[in-house]
């Protein structure tokens, strides 16, 4: 006999465990996202205003609202985005996920992920690149001008490639890459170039001129970061079917919104827990310290609510040349993430850790109980909206989100009468 | 074997709890090495209280 918790736990495992997150295409957010509108801009994390918007997201909706053409100068975007007319929602509240501010507006393409196992899909904007983004808060005229590029040129190109390749299984990519040295969230390096491999000769299949063929698979092979934006909707398909999970007590959304840390446990439903973000430890580029850091922000912690990115860095040695710290470090990190999860991924082995699968499912029971916090890595914007990326590094979600979860468990539990006496 | 014996030979420390303890026998050149251990629940009597009414949960 064993209780209903370990019960729900394994059932939530086993979602997890046989989750088949596949690209299957490309689409426009305002067709393919589930209650997608031209009035409403979804951004990263939990639920927030505009008025409790940090600096980043709201450098984010204001190039968001330039791009859509709702505004035509920042003033102007600010203003708007006060107005009350623009309504705002987690991208997690749509089955989508952004890296950073995660703005996705109605206009903006998105890769469409289907877990086939389960049937649920998952939806991501497309990587912008390094530099002056809208992700990281910036909102000049280049990041506009890039996102229309984005739009007219990398996904035509990139829709009618899917089309001609078909379904590509990201689970298999996943597992490639992990032995290839990156761990899918701040270090993708492995997986762009296998993406790369798989879809380039569909490209040169276009339709389309030799001049947008070669601009987007140069693009492609300029950013890293290109196969985040697929690591993030895989890791947030294979996790929601199990968030429906009764009395689990498994984590199956950690975000960010740059003010507040969210996390949402299966038995608990779609309830947020939140307290506020913490400022990163990491290496800041040349100029810029921990005093213009913007506190922690982005969906991009759904890699490691899945067992990869931070939980990983095991596998990817080079990543701490980017966040920080040492190899040492790295495995230290790894190892002690088994200490608050549950399994070990079938699919995901860490060849550092002797093959090891990844540390998989985090029960907020063993984070209470041993005090150790889930680790992420993480890329820091400027706490002002329009400057953008000023480092890398390591940060906790606050613990507080989860003894909120737990207390909030207890009482389920006992409102159900499932506690004995 | 008598205390004064042990502290004749080489020592090699493990330490549990504090790590200054660990740190000020490191300084000295002894063999010492730091276990990371935190009370349950960081010793939070509200947390160890939730934890124990999980443990009575029924049986499925």
């Amino acid at each position: 006999m064993i209780d209903i918790i370990e019960t729900a736990n394994k059932e939530a495992l086993e979602i997890i465990q046989n989750g088949q997150p596949t690209l299957i295409g490309l689409g426009i957010a305002g067709e393919v996202i589930p209650g997608m509108a031209k009035d409403l801009f979804l951004h990263a994390g939990p639920p927030i205003t505009w008025e409790k918007m940090s600096g980043p997201l709201k450098g984010g909706v204001m190039a968001g609202l330039m791009y859509e053409g709702l505004a035509s100068t920042p003033e102007e975007a600010a203003e708007y985005a006060a107005s009350g007319k623009l309504r705002f929602d987690p991208c997690h509240h749509h089955d989508a996920v952004g890296p950073m501010a995660g703005i996705v507006t109605s206009r903006m393409p998105v890769w469409i992920i289907e877990n086939k196992a389960y049937g649920n899909r998952a939806y991501c904007t497309l990587n912008e690149g390094l530099g002056k983004v809208l992700r990281m808060g910036a909102y000049g005229p280049e990041v506009i001008k890039h996102l229309q590029w984005m739009e007219r040129v990398l996904y035509p190109v990139l829709k009618e490639t899917i089309e001609i390749h078909g379904p590509i299984d990201l689970k298999i990519m996943i597992a490639q890459a992990v032995q290839m040295g990156d761990e899918v969230h701040n270090r993708n390096k492995a997986a762009t170039s296998l993406l790369i491999r798989e879809i380039a000769p569909s490209i040169l299949k276009t339709s389309f001129s030799n001049e947008d063929k070669i601009a987007v698979l140069e693009f492609l092979n300029s950013n890293d970061h290109t196969f985040l934006n697929l690591s993030m909707p895989a890791a947030k398909a294979t996790l929601e079917p199990a968030g429906k999970v009764k009395h689990s007590t498994i984590v199956y959304t950690m975000a960010r919104n740059g003010t507040e840390f969210g996390i949402r446990v299966a038995g608990l439903g779609k309830r947020w827990f939140t307290a506020p973000a913490e400022i990163i430890d990491g290496l800041y580029f040349p100029g810029f310290s921990m005093e213009d850091a913007n506190p922690d922000v982005g969906d991009s912690c759904i890699t490691e609510t899945l067992g990869i990115g931070g939980f990983s860095m095991a596998t990817a040695p080079a990543i701490v040349q980017f966040v920080g710290g040492t190899p040492k470090d790295a495995v230290r990190y790894t190892t002690s993430m088994y200490e608050i999860t549950t399994e070990e991924s079938r699919a995901y082995k860490l060849p550092p850790m002797n093959f090891r699968g990844s540390p998989t499912g985090i029960d907020i029971r063993k984070v209470i109980e041993t005090q150790v916090l889930p680790v992420i890595n993480t890329g820091i914007a400027h706490k002002e909206a329009g400057v953008g990326q000023v480092g890398a590094g390591i940060v906790h979600p606050p613990m507080a989100c989860f003894e909120q979860a737990l207390e909030a468990f207890v009482n389920l539990l006992e409102d159900e009468g499932l506690l004995e006496d | 074997m008598s205390l004064n014996d042990l502290f004749k030979q080489e020592l090699k420390v493990v330490n549990l709890g504090l790590k200054s303890f660990h740190n000020d026998l490191k300084s000295q050149g002894v063999t010492v090495v730091q276990v990371n251990w935190k009370p349950k629940a960081g010793g939070k009597k509200n947390m160890l209280n939730l934890l124990s009414k999980l443990n009575k949960v029924k049986q499925s």
